[in-house]
């Protein structure tokens, strides 16, 4: 699956959806394939300071704990709490509905230090 | 370097996920577990059991050997019957828990895979000099399971043998689309089903016979992913967590399967201990009151002390989706709606002590 154009993205397959001195973040179509059903999300609380590449939650599949890694720094201005209820959206939907949290960007360039979709899209053909 | 069943190509042309298991490269998911496990539960599933132990048992002497060695009683078995049965060490650990087949002109048992040379290794070890030929198939025989409520319709076609005639925990000799086959009324995942051990040579063809003949009733392939889920929703114990060296069938809940008033067998001692101090940790089942699943290994706790660790754990699709675990537990620990914490990354998680199986299906 062709990778969207108007995300970037980190090694760790996680995307960013940059909005000016803001940021959604959420996990690759290739990561949730490579997971499994996904059926628990721990995310990091509102308010708090995380720093890039840092482990801020963990991704629960049936079989699987994984770390869930931030792509950027920031304040956690937003969570999705939906999916306390459903975690399957990441499954569903990782670019839409199944997005994980929002920073307010402490370091927009941070962004350089991440990937494109063509350099991504490498990764995973790999 | 893993081996390979005589299914692999199957497994590979359906886009299985593959991963090692017991010595071969198992199929862990198809499409989805949960899905698999939905049809399990509804329709049907299709496994490939193949990296399972074999060995052929004959002569007269081996039903007298074998209850010598295991802990439920092997010769009172009728002909063409199935028995569950452990093999424990002299502590009462358990060496694997298994299954006795009863067949025609032999035994057939089987064992865990990851414990298969283990007991290649004890059963020689203890084989007398005459009496009891051993023959180790592991490999060269297939063993393909069909569990679900339309295991029946979905199979008959294809048997010679009247299946609503066979009983659970019996089988028979028969055929499957002309091959020879052996067709036993087990299974492991709470269902109605059937396992069928086939030869090599006809198991790739039977497989993708059963699965193109019925994938439009619901049949499909499932993998072990999905069996996991399905055996501890059902109170099924998997051997390296709910048994181990270390963990006797009486802790783990399986008396019923300890025959004391056999004369002698192997770890027969220490389980009667065992039984008469009724002083032990066992394996209790736990539901989790919250969304955070309970994993192999986390710590339990009970009014501020350590009672013991998590040995299973998963989401479960048929206790309304809750996350059930077994934890090996303190006896004051494992009755019937204890309160307990499970700390999970540090944090104390609510769980309730629930009675064993999770899941039964409805008759």
């Amino acid at each position: 699956m062709a990778q969207p154009e108007d995300l970037l993205y980190s090694k760790e397959h996680e995307w960013v959806r940059l909005d000016g001195e803001n940021a959604t973040i959420g996990i690759t179509d290739y990561a949730q394939e490579s997971l499994g059903d996904i059926v628990y999300v721990e995310l990091p609380k509102a308010g708090t300071e995380i720093e890039q590449f840092f482990n801020v939650g963990v991704i629960e599949s049936v079989k699987a704990v994984s770390d869930l890694f931030t792509p950027m720094s920031g304040k956690v201005v937003e969570i999705n709490t939906t999916l306390d209820g459903d975690p399957a959206a990441v499954n569903r939907e990782p670019y839409g509905a199944g997005w994980l949290f929002k920073l307010r960007l402490s370091d927009p360039d941070e962004a350089k230090s991440l990937l494109g979709p063509a350099e991504y899209e490498k990764i995973t053909a790999g | 370097m893993n081996k390979r069943t005589a299914l692999h190509a199957e497994h590979v042309r359906a886009g299985a996920k593959l991963v090692p298991f017991g010595g071969f490269e198992m199929p862990v998911q198809y499409s989805s577990i949960l899905r698999e496990h939905d049809a399990v539960r509804h329709r049907a599933g299709l496994f490939d059991l193949s990296h399972m132990g074999q060995f052929w048992l004959t002569g007269d002497m081996v039903a007298r050997w074998a209850d010598t060695l295991t802990t439920n009683a092997v010769g009172t078995m009728k002909p063409m019957q199935a028995r569950y049965n452990l093999f424990c060490n002299r502590s009462g650990g358990t060496h694997d828990d298994t299954i006795f087949y009863r067949l025609e002109k032999r035994w057939l048992l089987v064992v865990n895979a990851s414990n298969a040379d283990k007991m290649w290794q004890h059963l020689n070890a203890n084989c007398p000099e005459v009496g009891v030929e051993l023959k180790n198939q592991h490999g060269k025989w297939s063993l393909v399971a069909i569990q679900g409520p339309r295991s029946v319709a979905m199979l008959q076609p294809h048997v010679d043998v009247k299946l609503d005639e066979l009983k659970y925990y019996f089988c028979s000799e028969g055929h499957v689309d002309g091959a020879p086959a052996t067709i036993a009324r087990t299974g492991y995942t709470g269902e109605d089903g059937f396992e069928l051990f086939l030869s090599n040579n006809d198991a790739p063809r039977i497989w993708s016979a059963l699965l193109e003949a019925h994938r439009s009733e619901g049949l499909e392939a499932c993998g072990l992913g999905a069996r996991d889920v399905l055996r501890l929703e059902a109170g099924m114990p998997l051997y390296g967590h709910e048994l181990t060296d270390a963990i006797t069938p009486v802790q783990a809940g399986l008396s019923w399967a300890v025959k004391t008033a056999k004369p002698e067998f192997l770890g027969k001692e220490a389980l009667e201990r065992q039984i008469q101090s009724d002083d032990y940790s066992r394996i209790a089942g736990v539901v989790m009151s919250g969304r955070v699943p309970a994993r192999e290994g986390y710590t339990v706790w009970h009014e501020g002390r350590l009672v013991g660790s998590i040995r299973s754990g998963s989401i479960a699709p048929s206790v309304d989706n809750k996350n059930i675990a077994t934890a090996l537990v303190e006896k004051a620990a494992a009755t019937e709606g204890t309160r307990l914490e499970v700390e999970i990354r540090g944090t104390k998680h609510e769980a309730t002590v629930v009675p064993l199986p999770f899941y039964k299906r409805a008759k």
